[in-house]
Order: C-alpha cells, then sequence, then structure tokens
C-alpha cells in the first residue's frame, strides 16, 4: 500500500453543544476519488469545510501529502474547491473566474492567458472566455467553477454537491466529465453528494456517512453488494427487508413467515429462536421458479407498475411486501393484482443484517 | 476574525452614539421647562395648544386623502404592469423614481405657476383647490414609496395565476380587483401607508408654499418663536414615525410570503 | 407568454365580441394605466417642463438666455456652491459611514438582534427629517445643548469658542448625516446580504488574501449600488429645505432657502430669474443621476 495522499485522523468537530462530526478517519490514495454519501444532515459537508480549512476540527488531525495541515488557513492549504451554487464571481469574465488563482499566486500573464486556454479546453467551452456568469447556463457555470478550481493545479479537489442545482440530464453528462477530468489530472478528489446513482456510478470509493460517522468505506462493488451495516443497505440501493426466526442454527434454518428457508453458512452465530432481519435487492429476485435458484417462497401479488421496459412488482409475502422488477416481454402479459405467485432467489445472494 | 469583531463593536458602538446622543439630548431638553425641575410641562403646553390641535389633524386628514390618492393611482397601475403591459415597467418605474429627483420645492412652485387662481385650471383659486393641491403634490412625494411597496406585494402573490384562476371561476374586474387582488396585497398597500402618513406628516415645503394650516408649517413656526416646546414637539414627531415604522414591521410578518413563480 | 394570450382570450370574450377583440384591443388596454400616465404628466411632468421652459423666456415671453446668465451673480452662485458642498459632504460621510455599519452588522459577526434593531432603527431615522431633526440638533449642539454643555462642564471644552457653530455648514452637514447614514444602511444592507458566503470561500480555497478578495470581487460588486445610493442621497440633501430653514432661518444662503424666498417674495425682483434656479436644480440632480446611468451601462457589463 502507498502512503495515503490525505489522511483524516479521529477528526471530532462540535458547535456548541453538539457534535456533528465524530471519530471520523479516512485515508484517501494520491490521485483517488472518494465519494462522501449520506442523507441530509449527517456532517459531509462539515467534513468537507474542515479540509478546506473553514471550520477548525474540534479533536484530530488532518494530513496532506505528509503535512499536518489542521491549523493552516484555507488560502494557505492548496486545495481546490466547487460549489453546489457555482459561487463564480459575477463581476468577472469567464476567463478572469479562471484566472483568479494564477493572479492571486502572482503567475505572470502570459503564463497565465495559457493556463486558461487549457482549461477552457479541457472543459470544452473554448470560446466563452469573455462572456460574464450570467450569460451562462448552470451547466456551464459549475464547469467554469470547475474549472477555476483546478487551474492553480491544487493539491486536493473537494467538491460539495457540485451537481445537484442541475437538472437530471446535465447531471449524468457533466458528473462523467468531471470524472473524466480527474482521471486525467490525476487529481485527488473529494465528491460529496446525497444521490447515491451518483456515487456508485463515478467513485473509486464511497464513505457512507451517518449521523456524523463513516458507517462504511469501500468501493461501490463492496457497499452495494456487502454493506457492512443496516443502515448502509437501506441508505444505498432498494432492498426488501422480511423478518425471520431462527429455526436451526446448526443448518441455517430460518424461518420466514411460516415458510422456510436455509441460509447456511450466513447466519455466524445466531442461536435457534433469534429474530434476524433478511435483505433482499429487488434483482436478486425472480417472479417463479429458477433454476440455479435455491430458495423460494410464496405469497400474492400486491401491486403492479408498469414502468416501460421494466414492471415492477410487490409481493406480498404475510404481513412484509417484496419489490422485484422484471423486464416487460410483450408476449406473456403481466401478473395480475390478486394472483399467487412465488418468488426465488439464491440464499447467497441474501443479506442479513443484524 | 477576533479583530474583524472588534471594530464591528467599534463601528457599532459610534452609530449608536451618533444617533442616541441628540434623542437623549431632546429628551432632556424638552423636560427643561420648568426651572430647577424635570417635568413634562413643555408637552402639557404643546398637547394644550389649539393650534397644535388644529394643524395636526389638518395634516392627518391631507395624509388620509394622500393615502387614497396613491393607492387608487398606483395599485390598478402596478397591476395593470405586471398582468398586461410589462413593456411599459420601464417607464413607469422611471417616473415613479422621478420625485426622487425632481426636488419638491420645485414641483411646488410649478405648481403655483401652473395651477394659479388665473390659469384654466385654478386649483389655487379656492380652498378646496388648494387643499387637493396638496394632496396630489403628496402623492408624487408619495409615489416612490407607495409603487415600490405595492409592486413588491404584487410580485408575491402571482397576480397572473390569481387572476386567471378568478377569470376561470367567472369573476369579473371588478371583483376580481376588490375581492382577489386588494386583499392579498393589503399588507403592501398599508405598509406603503404609513410609509407616505411618516412622510407627510410633518412635511414643511409644500404646505408652507400653499400656504396650507398644515402640522409642518406650524412646528416651523413654534421653532422660531419658543424655546423648550420644539424639543417636546422632536420627540412628538420622532415617537410617529417610530410608530409607522413599526406598524410596517409588524404588517410585514403577515405578508404573504410564498411566491409560486418568481418573476 | 402563452397565458397572457390565454387571459386575452378571456377577456375580449367577455367585453366584446370576436370580431371587435382586435380594435377594442389597444384603448382597453391603455385605459387601466391611463390614471398614472395623466396624474404624472400633470403633475409631474408638466410643471417642471413648464419651469424649464420658463427659465429661457423673458417677461415678454420670448426665447432668452439672460435668466440662465443672470445664475452667475454672486450671491445666487455662492447658494448653488455652498448647497453642493453641504450635499456633497453630507451624502459622502453618510454613505461611508452608513457602509461601515452595513457592514459591521452584516459581516462583523455580532449578535443578530444588533441587526435587526439596527434595520429598524434605520428606517425610522431616515424618515425623521424636516423641521423636528433641526429641533434635535438645537437641543443637542445649540449654545444651550446638551453636548454643547457637557462637553463644557465635563472636559472644558467650548465648541462655539472654537469655531463651531450649528448654524454653519458643518452643522448643517452633521444635521443632515442623520437621516444620510439611515438612508445608506437601509439601501446598500440588501447588497451586502446578496455577496455569497461561498465568494469568499472560493477566493480563500484559490489562495487570496481577505485583502485580495475585497478588491477584486466585494467592492466592484457592491460599487454600483454604492454609488447609485450616493447619487441618492445627495439629490436627497440637495433637495431638502425643512431641516436647514428651521435650523437656520434664512441665516445659511442654500439654494433651496434662495428659492423659497424667491416663491414667498420675488426678493430677486425677477420671476423668470426664479424658474432658472429651479432649472439649476434640475439640472445638478439630473447630471448626477445621468452620470450614474452612464457609469452603469458603461462599466459594469456584468450587471444584467
Ligand atoms: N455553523 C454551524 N453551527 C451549528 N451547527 C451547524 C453548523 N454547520 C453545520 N451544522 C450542523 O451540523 C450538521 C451537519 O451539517 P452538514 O452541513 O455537514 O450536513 P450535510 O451532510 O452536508 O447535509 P446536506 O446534505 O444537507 O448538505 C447539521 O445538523 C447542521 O445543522
Ligand atoms: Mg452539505
Amino acid at each position: 500500500m502507498t502512503e495515503p495522499f490525505l489522511s483524516i485522523q479521529h477528526v471530532r468537530k462540535s458547535f456548541g453543544p453538539i457534535t456533528v462530526v465524530q471519530d471520523f478517519n479516512l485515508d484517501v490514495e494520491p490521485g483517488e476519488f472518494v465519494s462522501f454519501l449520506g442523507p441530509s444532515g449527517c456532517g459531509k459537508t462539515t467534513v468537507l469545510r474542515m479540509v478546506a480549512g473553514f471550520e477548525e476540527p474540534s479533536a484530530g488531525k488532518i494530513v496532506v501529502a505528509g503535512k499536518d495541515i489542521t491549523r493552516l488557513k484555507p488560502n494557505q492549504r492548496n486545495v481546490g474547491m466547487v460549489f453546489q451554487a457555482y459561487a463564480l464571481f459575477p463581476n468577472l469574465t469567464v476567463a478572469q473566474n479562471i484566472g483568479f488563482g494564477l493572479k492571486v499566486a502572482g503567475m505572470p500573464k502570459a503564463d497565465a492567458d495559457r493556463r486558461i486556454a487549457e482549461m477552457l479546453d479541457i472543459i470544452k467551452l473554448p470560446q466563452m472566455g469573455d462572456r460574464y456568469p450570467y450569460q451562462l447556463s448552470g451547466g456551464q457555470q459549475q464547469r467554469i467553477a470547475l474549472a477555476r478550481a483546478i487551474a492553480p493545479k491544487p493539491k486536493l479537489l473537494l467538491l460539495d454537491e457540485p451537481l445537484s442545482a442541475l437538472d437530471a440530464k446535465v447531471r449524468v453528462s457533466l458528473r462523467e466529465e468531471i470524472r473524466s477530468i480527474q482521471k486525467k489530472l490525476g487529481i485527488t478528489t473529494i465528491f460529496v453528494t446525497h444521490d447515491q446513482e451518483e456515487a456508485l456510478s463515478i467513485s473509486d470509493r464511497i464513505a457512507v456517512m451517518y449521523g456524523g460517522k463513516a458507517e462504511q468505506v469501500g468501493t461501490p462493488f463492496e457497499i452495494y453488494n456487502r454493506p457492512a451495516t443496516k443502515f448502509v443497505a437501506n441508505f444505498v440501493g432498494t432492498l426488501n427487508v422480511l423478518e425471520g426466526t431462527v429455526t436451526d442454527a446448526a443448518s441455517g434454518k430460518v424461518r420466514v413467515n411460516s415458510q422456510e428457508v436455509s441460509l447456511k453458512g450466513k447466519l455466524n452465530g445466531s442461536k435457534s429462536g433469534d429474530t434476524l432481519s433478511l435483505a433482499l435487492r429487488p434483482e436478486a429476485i425472480s417472479l417463479g421458479r429458477h433454476p440455479g435458484r435455491d430458495s423460494s417462497l410464496s405469497g400474492e401479488i400486491a401491486e403492479v407498475h408498469f414502468l416501460g421496459s421494466v414492471i415492477r412488482v410487490r409481493v406480498g409475502i404475510g404481513g412484509a411486501t417484496v419489490s422485484l422488477d422484471t423486464f416487460n416481454s410483450p408476449a406473456t402479459p403481466p401478473p395480475a393484482v390478486g394472483e399467487k405467485a412465488e418468488i426465488s432467489f439464491s440464499s447467497g445472494d441474501m443479506l442479513v443484517l443484524h | 476574525m477576533k479583530s474583524g469583531r472588534f471594530w464591528a463593536w467599534v463601528v457599532f458602538a459610534l452609530g449608536a452614539a451618533y444617533f442616541f446622543i441628540p434623542l437623549i439630548a431632546t429628551v432632556e431638553f424638552s423636560m427643561r421647562m420648568r426651572r430647577g425641575a424635570y417635568s413634562f410641562d413643555a408637552y402639557k403646553v404643546v398637547f394644550g395648544d389649539p393650534r397644535f390641535q388644529a394643524t395636526f389633524g389638518y395634516s392627518v386628514l391631507t395624509a388620509v386623502f394622500t393615502i387614497i390618492l396613491g393607492v387608487l393611482i398606483v395599485v390598478p397601475t402596478a397591476y395593470w404592469i405586471r398582468l398586461r403591459m410589462p413593456q411599459l415597467r420601464p417607464v413607469v418605474e422611471f417616473i415613479t423614481l422621478l420625485p426622487l429627483v425632481i426636488p419638491a420645492i420645485v414641483i411646488v412652485f410649478g405648481y403655483i405657476r401652473m395651477y394659479g387662481s388665473n390659469s384654466p385650471l385654478p386649483f389655487l383659486g379656492s380652498e378646496t383647490g388648494a387643499n387637493a393641491l396638496l394632496v396630489i403634490g403628496y402623492a408624487t412625494l408619495a409615489l416612490p414609496y407607495m409603487y415600490r411597496a405595492v409592486d413588491t406585494g404584487l410580485r408575491t402573490i402571482d397576480v397572473r395565476t390569481l387572476t386567471e384562476a378568478a377569470q376561470i371561476l367567472g369573476a369579473g374586474w371588478g371583483t376580481i380587483i376588490t375581492r382577489v387582488i386588494l386583499p392579498n396585497v393589503l399588507i403592501a398597500v398599508l405598509s406603503g401607508a404609513f410609509l407616505t402618513f411618516a412622510i407627510v406628516i410633518g412635511e414643511f415645503t409644500m404646505a408652507s408654499l400653499l400656504n396650507r394650516p398644515a402640522f409642518g408649517p406650524y412646528l416651523q413656526n413654534v421653532g422660531a418663536n419658543r424655546a423648550y416646546e420644539p424639543a417636546a414637539l422632536a420627540i412628538i414627531a420622532f415617537a410617529i414615525t417610530w410608530g409607522c415604522m413599526s406598524l410596517i414591521q409588524i404588517l410585514s410578518r403577515f405578508a404573504p410570503r410564498s411566491a409560486n413563480r418568481p418573476n | 407568454m402563452t397565458d397572457i394570450s390565454l387571459s386575452d382570450h378571456a377577456v375580449a370574450g367577455k367585453t366584446a365580441p370576436p370580431a371587435d377583440a382586435r380594435s377594442m384591443r389597444l384603448p382597453t388596454q391603455w385605459l387601466g394605466v391611463a390614471p398614472f400616465f395623466i396624474f404624472a404628466i400633470m403633475f409631474l411632468i408638466l410643471p417642471t417642463l413648464y419651469l424649464m421652459l420658463g427659465a429661457f423666456r423673458n417677461d415678454a415671453g420670448e426665447f432668452t438666455f439672460e435668466n440662465i446668465a443672470a445664475l452667475a451673480q454672486p450671491s445666487i452662485v455662492a447658494a448653488y456652491w455652498i448647497s453642493i458642498k453641504v450635499s456633497l459632504a453630507s451624502s459622502l460621510i453618510g454613505a461611508f459611514a452608513g457602509l461601515a455599519i452595513a457592514i459591521a452588522i452584516v459581516r462583523g459577526g455580532l449578535p443578530e438582534w444588533i441587526r435587526s434593531a439596527t434595520l429598524t432603527f434605520s428606517g425610522v431615522a431616515s424618515n425623521f427629517a424636516g423641521v423636528p431633526l433641526a429641533f434635535a440638533f438645537l437641543a443637542t449642539l445649540g449654545r444651550l445643548g446638551l453636548a454643547t454643555v457637557l462637553l463644557n462642564v465635563l472636559v472644558g471644552f467650548n465648541i462655539y469658542a472654537h469655531g463651531f457653530n450649528i448654524l454653519s455648514f458643518w452643522g448643517l452637514t452633521l444635521t443632515y448625516v442623520y437621516f444620510q447614514i439611515p438612508l445608506m444602511v437601509v439601501i446598500i444592507v440588501p447588497a451586502i446580504d446578496g455577496l455569497k458566503k461561498e465568494w469568499g470561500e472560493a477566493a480563500a480555497t484559490l489562495g487570496a488574501t481577505q485583502a485580495q478578495f475585497w478588491r477584486m470581487v466585494v467592492i466592484p460588486v457592491i460599487w454600483p449600488s454604492f454609488l447609485g445610493t450616493v447619487i441618492l442621497l445627495f439629490a436627497n440633501a440637495f433637495g431638502a429645505i425643512a431641516t436647514a430653514y428651521a435650523l437656520t432661518g434664512s441665516s445659511l444662503n442654500i439654494v433651496p432657502i434662495l428659492l423659497y424666498a424667491q416663491i414667498r417674495g420675488d426678493v430677486l425682483h425677477n420671476a423668470h430669474l426664479g424658474y432658472a434656479i429651479a432649472f439649476g436644480m434640475i439640472v445638478i440632480t439630473g447630471l448626477a443621476n445621468v452620470f450614474y446611468i452612464w457609469f452603469r451601462t458603461r462599466s459594469e457589463r456584468w450587471l444584467k
């Protein structure tokens, strides 16, 4: 393992009596793209602002490239930041905005102009240098803000929900652009979002936050498929949760609504009689019995939602309902509400939440 | 940061001193009428003065008429500009700003020359006409404030949608204005009204040049001839202004906040 | 845009048969704003124009520049000069003091109640002008005023012995500042509120010092509103008469007081010279505004 580039160590932040970040730890590799994902108010922005230097940690330290920057002023940290509301300077042209950091650093004008042109190319707005921010769309403004942040070659790039003020289409294209620019420049990046799809699609790793703590840090694949806590499992993706009672701990038998499923090797330590939460992703469940799927449960179709290429079916199993998606095939009519139905899945896909 | 806050306190303290010392001094002065002891004698004299009562009453009445005239001119216009003729907005805004540029004394000078007793429109030929001209003059003075207050009020309620909704329900124009628009901008209109009142009640220039028996000229007259009463009158005037502004603030708490659409 | 045409149909359907809708449209449209325009023309624009034209006529009604030329006599020039000085001094002092107070209450990290109390008070004080204001300053800084007496008794400093007089340029300026500062506060606070916190943070992450941020962003951004307000304050002081008249009688020869005396009693013994004085006042306040508009359109292309 290489030396971490950014290391956030045991950081805590309190505003008066309220602690909003507690014992936060994270190591980020050079060139890595890490997302902070979590519900509103969980402390994502606060951690980011401590890295930028706008808030001082109540405890712990922040190290960048081996140097403790915890007490450094924001303007001495060489960190680029992009804000949700663009925050372009309205009185400066696009080129002047991008050149702001270069100018205050005292870069000669010719060099600065070259760098600005380069940046405008990177964000694919080469003709826009003379415009003022109000003459640009939100997506364009945010790209300028990105260019402005990376023009002085910062050691770290921090983005606080940079896409949430944009409409859905722009959001998707811009996030891919951000990711590709970031890869090209190899700049270590922290990206705050509350949109899980965003985090899953562009991150090297995700830190899922809850109540001021990092619940789990891992690759998108790990976060989605092997959530470490109940919160992560619930927050990332759609999840069907069923309550079950262990009937035979040794052979892994669990009773769900008077039907039995076998979860061999997944019960780690539960005793007979314990109740468990069992979770399944919609895409792990099929309607009807299928070869290769070792478990099944029967219930009744409760709702059918036609979503175009996909039909979302909700099946009632005892008191619980399970959502699953089937592809729409014109040859087979969708199931009808009230029909008896059987769902099947692999016990290996079942998540046991403790 | 620390030193910034220190300077903020310094600036604030200096400002507070500049603004409070004259008020304190005036209160103190107004209570000096009786030799050797503080008293409210000056206030008693002022309130007991029949000319105070007469001129104050006259100015209140003038203010009320000014407000009515202002509302009648501004509300339909602001409404119509928002609803149907947005292209006229710059022109109307420009005109409503003119009274801030043209001094009141110039406007009233123009009135005296244009509407004198020998002119085709002899406002100044009769008492009623002169009173009307004073109300008109005050309405122009208040125009910038009244227009802005009402226009802001209209902006927050989304006039167009409300009007269309009323039309769909079959309402006529009279009903729309009196039952739909006015109640919704009432707060804004009242704010403009209290501001108008504060401006008009002690106004001196127009009233004096039109020879009206108003409160402003009375104040000036007392100032020229008495010692302690002026200070008492200043405190009374300050209290009236304060009252008007407080009413505006209280009203603003009831103002509709949600705008369905920013425009 | 679509909803305009929608309501057009609705109105046309109610007030006239469809065939007439086109021809009916223009007059009914204008009917809504007619009272306003008639009022503005009759009681704002025509009286002003009347004076402006009168400034270029003699008693026989012939065109002349004599009245304007007559403004050059020393007493009138002196009146304009002292008016301009008082207005400029009070608006600049008011503007900078008001700006400092506004920044202190918005950005200075003071408790929230100070901000709202200051704003409320400013609303009151900006409207506390005219005759009562003069009374308040007489009670403070007049010969028997509290501040005068206290300074004399406590510090042994007699301001009147040191050349101060409430009935003077500085006395009047200090008095005008009482409504100029709060007016500035009331108008400029929203502009300072409009400065986004993120701008400062963005500048900081880009390596700018606080001073660089102010020079490159804050000052350019609030400059137009600031200048516009200064001009408003200037016009506000330039046209004011009541305070000065109540304070100084006619001992301080400012333009509005001169014009007031002229209107009352033709002290200049030339009716048309009064028109010329009024014309001069409009020209000065008008020029200030033209300068402001020119400045805005020319140097502030970033303003929408
Ligand atoms: N300056 C402050 N003073 C007091 N409390 C604060 C301050 N800043 C943030 N908080 C509190 O800290 C908590 C975390 O805030 P933070 O802005 O970090 O959340 P977030 O995860 O970024 O949320 P969102 O997704 O809504 O942006 C919130 O409960 C917030 O109210
Ligand atoms: Mg946040």
